[in-house]
């Protein structure tokens, strides 16, 4: 049975890769240019099949982050990934390939964030309207903002 | 018979059974309401009337005020002819009808094929009320009913042939007649598969649940009648109650002796009545029991079980016949 | 205003030159269990392509999250899946108190399984109920069905409404433990209840698995492949139909669920009679739970913070977790980051029934337009939660 530890050690090999303290859940912060492959390596190698949401953070002048949790539901670990986007940065490799339920978180965070994920097959507004103008969650936008032709 | 004219009488018999249809299948729209309020542990229609009597005339008086609304893209002309397309042969087939010995329409020598060949008519309305509607639900439902209509004509006209075999004669009186000692359902085996397949196909050709799947209405909404509202929409519920009523009357009279029953002579309306109810009934208990199948499990049941058996009870049936009657049973 | 709206892509089976229809099913349509759409692409009546639309349900609970203080928010987040109220107020307070270190009192810790397991039950009658109205129409046996379940759902509605004084949202928990405690009774009508619906169920499935009808329009429609459900991420019933024996509640135990004991249910076929199956095995279990709180519910307080009231009196340090609760549909998480200050950072809501309803696209091409709305309902969507 895998065990934390075992994920631990053959995460750190990699470069750009840094592991929080904790095992439940594991949190793993990669650069943007790894963070398919290093998820293509959780799900076949390690058995991280589960997928179980995609978000992200606005920190401010640091940044947008990009979040997701995926688990193993055999050894019932998890696993937290993170990337930093860098300030102003907006886009980020796509999972939708390796996880299919990316497919409709990313377009969410697209929605939210306005944060394009790059080879998404179907990236569009998926809660708001098409024609929404601006990422209500990113911090900078007002709760206020009007609508037009709604209040 | 007193100096008047035939073609009067006729009139006169015809419109009598026409207000008769009409007022007995309004209620018979509560009766069912409150059957199937009483399956499902709640009291049904209460408040308009005494026990909710003046339900159906409530009803029937909201959709006469209702808005009569055409889509603007339907076929206009098509769109309102075929409410009346689909109720005249759902009322016509009351005509074949005999109430009593003598009491009908017009008991006509071939009153089965009659009654079969109108029922079916009623596919009619219902395309031209899917196709010119202009809705793709309407559409799909009109595309249903096309398919199942045909394919439960068959076994239908199969288990009504079981007791015309029994009783030799394609005149509803003649059929009724025959029943005198011993009604059809009661007749060993035949009479009961004969029966069972019949309410099937019956079920089946009303398209009411478990095979209403050109109503449909959590797939296709309401089918072929959703654009309808109004008193269009009223003809077609009403012709569609008149359909399952007919049905009654005709498996009342086919296998439960139709007129016959205790009491003196003029009874006989009543328990004929009353047997219809008893048929309505049932297919209103399987209705509110079970849940809708697939078009495509529709027609398997059909065309793999219903139509094979239905085919060799009635060559059964003929069987037994001959062996009677040439052993002079 | 308006920008270029990208046409609608659709997934696609192979194109066999018939001639196509596209049909919107919703925004309003019977059985859209809320407001779904989706554009359906038929040739015939098998569905080839499917394209879900979602979001009119939408009111951005993640920004307003931002908005109110810890102390504000739980009596929203049950307005997400408002068929399951107790189990999204559950997830935020959870959060608020792992960040912030709050003890729960046991007592409060026993009443939060008890109310989540209640809740169970009632969110199970209603799906129950929908779907069998999906497959069997309102004017049909599939009414039938649905009525008892809204009877016995009404039994468990009626006690919430002893405990809280709400039937629909209820405002039960609390940073730090739960707001009511039991009236005088309580424990007894809960368990005449529970004995009633336990004895109903057997009647539900006398009416289901012993009639071919239904049978026949259940298995082997809609299968989801061990796979497949993992990684689009549905949970709960769906993913246990499906062969993965994974439950949050024996898993990952929160609250005070490593104190009982429950069978997690497992079915490997993935259909929809194998989603019906799992539901009906978690009815008894949860029956079974609901009984063992009963028989040793600890005495005690009911909260660390009775009365809380002012914004000040919960402080939440900076931190950030992420707390996930096994609702009725599945796992329903709170992704919570707070500054230190009054109000969270960053609030993220993992709906069950949005990952659930991602898979609808992949499941449904192939099937008829029937099946669609089988499968629509044993996925059993709430649409508060899918669109938050």
């Amino acid at each position: 049975m895998l065990t934390a530890a075992d994920v631990r050690s053959r995460l750190a090999t990699l470069d750009g890769v840094t592991i929080a303290e904790g095992d439940s859940p594991l949190t793993v912060t990669v650069p943007a240019a790894q963070w398919a492959t290093i998820a293509t390596r959780l799900k076949d190698e390690m058995g991280f099949g589960f997928f179980s949401f995609l978000s992200a953070v606005d920190w401010k002048e640091e940044g947008l982050e990009v979040v997701a949790w995926i688990d193993n539901t055999d050894a019932r670990l998890s696993v937290v990934l993170k990337t930093r986007l860098g300030a102003g940065g907006t886009t980020c490799p796509s999972l939708a390939e390796v996880y299919r339920g990316a497919n409709w978180m990313e377009r969410e965070c697209f929605d939210m964030f306005g944060i394009s994920f790059e080879g998404h097959p179907d990236l569009r507004r998926i809660l708001l309207p098409d024609d929404w103008v601006g990422y209500p969650l990113l911090k900078l936008y007002d709760v206020d903002t009007p609508y037009p032709p709604y209040r | 018979m007193t100096g008047w004219p035939d073609a009067a009488l006729g009139a006169v018999a015809g419109v009598s059974v026409l207000l008769g249809v009409i007022g007995l299948v309004t209620y018979v729209t509560l009766l069912e309401r409150k059957f199937a309020a009483r399956m499902q542990s709640r009291i049904g229609p209460y408040r308009v009337g005494p026990h909710g009597l003046l339900q159906p005339i409530a009803d029937a008086v909201k959709l006469m005020m209702k808005e009569d609304v055409v889509p603007r893209n339907a076929d206009r002309r098509v769109f309102s002819i075929a409410p009346v397309v689909f109720l005249i042969p759902c009322i016509l087939i009351f005509a074949t009808i005999p109430f009593a010995p003598g009491l009908g329409v017009a008991d006509l020598n071939i009153g089965i094929l009659f009654f079969l060949a109108v029922s079916s008519m009623e596919v009619v309305g219902l395309f031209m009320a899917g196709w010119s509607s202009n809705n793709k639900y309407a559409l799909l439902s009109a595309m249903r009913a096309v398919n199942q209509i045909i394919s439960y004509d068959l076994p239908f006209l199969m288990a009504a042939l079981v007791p015309v075999i029994l009783a030799g004669s394609l005149k509803l009186g003649e059929i009724a007649a025959a029943q005198d000692a011993l009604w059809f359902i009661a007749y060993p085996v035949l009479g009961q598969l004969g029966f069972i397949a019949y309410i099937i196909a019956s079920v089946a050709a009303e398209n009411r649940v478990p095979f209403d799947i050109l109503e449909a209405e959590s797939e296709l909404v309401a089918g072929f009648r959703v654009e309808y509202s109004g008193m269009k929409f009223a003809l077609i519920q009403l012709g569609e109650y008149a359909h399952v009523l007919g049905t009654s009357f005709l498996g009342a009279l086919l296998f439960l002796g139709a007129w016959a029953g205790p009491g003196p002579e003029w009874l006989g309306p009543v328990w004929f009545i009353l047997k219809a109810l008893l048929i309505f009934l049932l297919i209103t208990w399987i209705r509110w029991s079970f849940i809708r199948i697939r078009v495509d499990q529709i027609l398997q049941i059909s065309w793999k079980l219903l139509w094979p058996v239905s085919l060799v009870l009635v060559i059964a049936t003929a069987i037994t016949v001959v062996i009677r009657s040439s052993t002079g049973g | 205003m308006a920008t270029d709206l990208t046409p609608r892509v659709t997934t696609e089976l192979d194109y066999a030159g018939a001639e196509r229809l596209t049909m919107n099913m919703g925004p309003q349509h019977p059985s859209a269990h809320g407001v779904f759409r989706a554009i359906l692409t038929l040739e015939g009546e098998t569905v080839v392509g499917v394209d879900a639309v979602i979001g009119y349900l939408h009111r951005c609970h993640e920004k307003l999250a931002e908005t109110l203080a810890y102390v504000q928010y739980p009596s929203i987040a049950s307005k997400t899946d408002y068929v399951a109220a107790m189990t999204s107020e559950l997830a935020y307070v959870m959060a608020a108190e792992r960040i912030a270190k709050i003890e729960v009192p046991k007592r409060a810790e026993h009443l939060r399984v008890l109310v989540a397991e209640l809740q169970r039950v009632a969110s199970h009658c209603l799906w129950l109920g929908t779907w069998c109205m999906d497959m069997g129409g309102a004017l049909g046996g599939g009414a039938t069905i649905f009525l008892y379940c809204i009877r016995e759902r009404e039994l468990v509605l009626d006690l919430f409404e002893k405990l809280t004084g709400a039937r629909l949202l209820y405002g039960f928990h609390q940073v730090g433990g739960v707001r009511y405690d039991m009236p005088e009774g309580f424990a007894a009508d809960c368990r005449q209840t529970i004995d009633l619906i336990e004895a109903r169920l057997l009647e539900y499935e006398a009416m289901l698995e012993d009639n071919t009808f239904f049978l026949m329009r259940t298995k082997g429609v809609g299968v989801i492949s061990r796979q497949l459900a993992e990684e689009v991420g549905i949970s709960g019933p769906l993913l246990r139909a499906s062969g993965v024996d994974f439950d949050l509640r024996r898993d990952a135990p929160y609250s005070s669920y490593q104190d009982f004991q429950f069978k997690v249910p497992v079915e490997t076929d993935g259909d929809c009679l194998a989603r019906y199956r799992v539901r009906m095995v978690e009815f008894r279990e949860s029956i079974r739970i609901v009984r063992q709180i009963l028989d040793g519910l600890p005495e005690g307080p009911i909260s660390s913070r009775p009365g809380v009231k002012a914004v000040a009196q919960v402080r939440v340090p900076k931190g950030e977790t992420y707390t996930r609760v096994e609702g009725p549909r599945g796992e329903v998480g709170c992704y919570l980051i707070a500054d230190g200050g009054p109000k969270p950072y960053r609030m993220k809501w993992r709906g069950a029934s949005f990952s659930n309803l991602a898979v609808l696209p992949f499941i449904i091409p192939g099937h008829s337009v029937a099946d669609v709305v089988a499968i629509m309902g044993s996925v059993d969507p709430v649409f508060g939660e899918v669109d938050r």
